[in-house]
């Protein structure tokens, strides 16, 4: 959205397609906050704010990308306070922020830097309707409940011409033609069984551009979020512990105090969810089965929770019968975010190996948001840092497109005579097959098997299992049917085909995390327990064709400053 | 459970009827939306809307046993053993559960929903005072669900035009931003016998609006707003 405005503020046509209305997409559930070092309430600057980012990512984010969006993260905060972002507020009138997960002061001292800028604990709501309202102003045009099916593309030389659409109130399939194509279309948390994602997550622009022949980077790092409400996996934010709330197991002991000495509960979310799980096996879990840890603010004053937490707040009596002003909330880490994605530039080109060049640009397609790997987050990100990289790197690619479209001749290229085949095929399978798999039994399946071969610890046989029954699940994905076969809003076949989807991006991760032997950032292995620079200092890459893997080194050296050389990641 | 669902598939469908279903819960299954997963795995044609399941998105916005609301956040334990569903009233039918919103957005967007500042932005954020700030509490977390407005009989009488709760909450959102410079444009817009004066203050917004908000309060200090710049 934040690149829609850019180009429809440049004049240019632009048609935002999405399966739900705009304002419905998953970065409204975002809650506590965007960072920048705005240095409101401690000392900021952008340096420190990229130091943590390069070791929250465990070495692995590419550090020209997190110069570049940790230099303009003050300028696109300050713009989303411009284009009426309710912020909170301070004494002064600046912007309110808050201390999170492993942003710290002075290059990873054990003072942590106010630097998260939060709308109560509403923040993505809040940023999601601004910049949605912001291109009702500019006229953009949306094509509300369309959702893009698969990629166009030009055979001469790959570039991107256009996506298949179904239209979901009509049942109608159309083929859209664009100089650029720009995909902002989220995670895929949904391969998981317990996940704080929306149900529209299915990582729909991952599965197309698997499909399209295009490489998939570093899918083996899942963030599973330290603080899921406890059977339901609706998300608590972070900010809860950057107010002053901490977790506690079934001794009531702060045990990340033992973990963590330094940061304690504010350190990355991979250190906390590692925390959690130990605390569990080791049989210091709460409940009756022993299941789970508490998150505990009741020493907070009850009208700071009620001000600057009311989110949490009704989320905690609705799904956990737990008002926290009294009572801690049994939480337990569950899968957040996907820090792999398709490969990117800082640009929002992107980027495929060809020949001696491993980030050659493919012609007018772009890619921005969870679905992008730029990669700035590496093995792990930062909590704060994700609205950060949407508008960031939104507008970056915005005016990218816009350079690019500029320098194009005025007619669109020819389509290729098989342009929309691949989506017919998808779709005349589904309307013809009267019997075969069902939809919701092949979906629950993929989910148990993530969650079971694919966690916060990764042991070995479970990953060459987890390989084998994904494989097994994609095939069965082949013969799925659906019993209704209507064309008006039909979401059985909307669901079968994000199933296609939600396959692509299983197999993507659990190829791709057998294979790295070593654990960093989200990817712990039992058995190989520590992080290995000299052979495992480089990005994944995994290709649908043949299920293979190829590996592209990581940007150590970044725009203008010094490197950040790797150390022991401690918090 | 039992549920009887409104359904209808204009494909298909000569006219609306119920459906009666009898849900197996399983022990997870605490809200209405876990409930009608379960109906979906059972019969895959019936088609609703939804996606956050935290009540935040605001896509699963039904009526339920005759009072909008959304199905994620609605306690199972808090419905009796028998539910009826039926589509948000007022709004055209596509199908099943799933209503056309365009006129509810046509009038989201008809008042204006954002923030104009004719001076030029200075290099950091614009000040604000926290009092100011929090006049915006209670009106900027709206999640357009279009509970309120489908609620609203004024609303089903004059779809075209009275602005209805939820736009009309959203005016004033604007108006109550201090950074905001367009008061005056923003009560002519309103001034009309339709657009804001067909609210009788009935106030079933405010009884059904999942988010505890308050449209007739903001509404009440719109009229009051235009009653003072006349005298």
């Amino acid at each position: 959205m934040r690149a829609a405005l850019e180009l429809a503020r440049a004049d240019l046509k632009v048609a935002v397609l999405s399966k739900v209305f705009p304002t419905r997409s998953h970065t409204v559930a975002a809650q506590g906050g965007i960072a920048a070092p705005l240095a409101n309430s401690t000392e900021d600057n952008w340096h420190w704010h990229m130091y943590d980012t390069v070791k929250g990512s465990d070495y692995l984010g590419d550090q020209d990308a997190i110069e570049y969006m940790c230099r303009r993260a003050n300028e696109v905060v300050v713009e989303l306070e411009h284009m009426g972002m309710p912020f909170d507020r301070l004494e002064n009138g600046k912007i309110y922020q808050r201390p999170f997960g492993g942003h710290t002061q002075n290059y990873g001292s054990a003072k942590m830097a106010m630097r998260s800028c939060a709308a109560a604990d509403r923040t993505g709501h809040a940023m999601l309707h601004t910049l949605y309202q912001q291109n009702v102003r500019m006229n953009t045009q949306f094509f509300v409940e369309w959702m893009a099916l698969d990629i166009i593309r030009d055979p001469q030389d790959g570039a991107v011409v256009g996506v298949t659409a179904l239209e979901m109130e009509t049942g109608e399939v159309c083929i859209l033609q664009a100089k650029a194509t720009l995909f902002a279309t989220g995670g895929s948390g949904r391969i998981y069984y317990a996940s704080t994602n929306a149900f529209i997550n299915t990582g729909d622009g991952i599965g197309m551009a698997a499909r399209a022949g295009f490489p998939l980077e570093d899918m083996e790092f899942w963030q599973f979020h330290p603080t899921g409400v406890y059977g339901a996996g609706v998300l608590i934010t972070e900010g809860v512990r950057g107010e002053g709330g901490f977790l506690v197991n079934k001794d009531g002991e702060r045990f990340m105090e033992r973990y963590a000495p330094n940061q304690k509960d504010l350190a990355s979310r991979d250190v906390v969810s590692r925390a959690m799980t130990t605390e569990i096996k080791e049989g210091r879990g709460c409940g009756p089965h022993a299941d789970h840890l508490l998150l505990k603010l009741s020493h907070l004053k009850p009208e700071d929770i009620m001000h600057r937490l009311p989110g949490i707040r009704e989320i905690a009596i609705k799904f956990a019968n737990a008002d926290p002003i009294r009572d801690p909330i049994p939480v337990v880490p569950t899968v957040h975010y996907q820090m792999g994605g398709i490969p990117t530039k800082y640009t929002g080109h992107v980027v495929v190996p060809e020949g001696n060049n491993m980030d050659s640009i493919v012609p007018g397609f772009y890619a921005v948001g969870e679905c992008s790997c730029v990669s700035v987050h590496g093995a792990n990100r930062l909590g704060t840092n994700s609205l950060l990289d949407l508008v960031v790197f939104g507008k970056a690619a915005g005016e990218q497109v816009i350079k690019d479209i500029k320098s194009l001749p005025s007619p669109h290229r020819a389509l290729p005579k098989d342009a929309g085949e691949l989506t017919r095929a998808r779709l005349a399978r589904l309307d013809a097959n009267g019997a075969g798999e069902r939809v919701v039994d092949v979906l629950t399946d993929l989910r148990r098997a993530m969650q079971a071969h694919c966690g916060v610890f990764r042991f070995p046989e479970d990953l060459v299992a987890g390989v084998a029954k994904i494989k097994e699940i994609a095939e069965r994905a082949g013969r799925t049917f659906i019993q209704d076969k209507s064309k008006v809003f039909n979401t059985a076949r909307v669901e079968a085909l994000e199933l296609d989807n939600l396959v692509e991006t299983a197999m993507a991760t659990i190829v791709s995390a057998e294979a790295r032997k070593e654990s960093r950032g989200a990817q712990a292995r039992a058995d190989f327990p520590e992080r290995d620079d000299k052979n495992w200092m480089k990005h994944t890459l995994w290709y649908k064709e043949g299920n293979r893997l190829a590996y592209k080194p990581v940007h150590l050296k970044p725009m203008t400053v010094e490197s950040f050389e790797p150390k022991v990641r401690t918090y | 459970m039992k549920i009887s669902i409104y359904r209808y598939d204009p494909d298909k469908d000569e006219k609306p009827y119920m459906k009666d279903y009898d849900v197996k819960l399983e022990h997870s299954d605490n809200m209405l939306l876990d409930a009608l997963v379960r109906v979906k795995d059972m019969d895959d044609s019936f088609a609703f809307r939804r996606s956050c399941r935290e009540g935040v998105c605001g896509s699963d916005a039904m009526n339920i046993n005759g009072k909008n609301g959304l199905a994620c956040v609605t306690k199972i334990a808090d419905l009796p053993e028998h539910v009826t569903l039926r589509p948000l009233p007022g709004l055209p039918v596509i199908r099943d559960l799933i209503v056309d919103m365009t006129q509810f957005f046509k009038q989201y967007h008809s008042i204006k929903p954002y923030v104009v500042n004719h001076e030029a932005p200075p290099e950091r954020e614009r000040l604000q005072s926290p009092q100011d700030r929090e006049e915006l509490n209670g009106l900027y977390e709206c999640i357009l669900c279009a509970c309120c407005s489908t609620a609203c009989p004024s609303f089903w009488w004059n779809p075209d035009k009275f602005v209805g709760p939820a736009g009309l909450l959203q005016a004033y959102r604007f108006i109550a931003d201090t950074r905001d410079q367009e008061t005056a444009q923003r009560l002519d817009n309103l001034e009309d016998p339709y657009r804001l004066f067909r609210c009788h203050t009935i106030m079933n917004c405010v009884d059904v609006c999942p988010k505890s908000l308050n449209p007739t309060k903001a509404i009440g200090k719109i009229k009051e707003l235009m009653v003072r710049r006349t005298v």
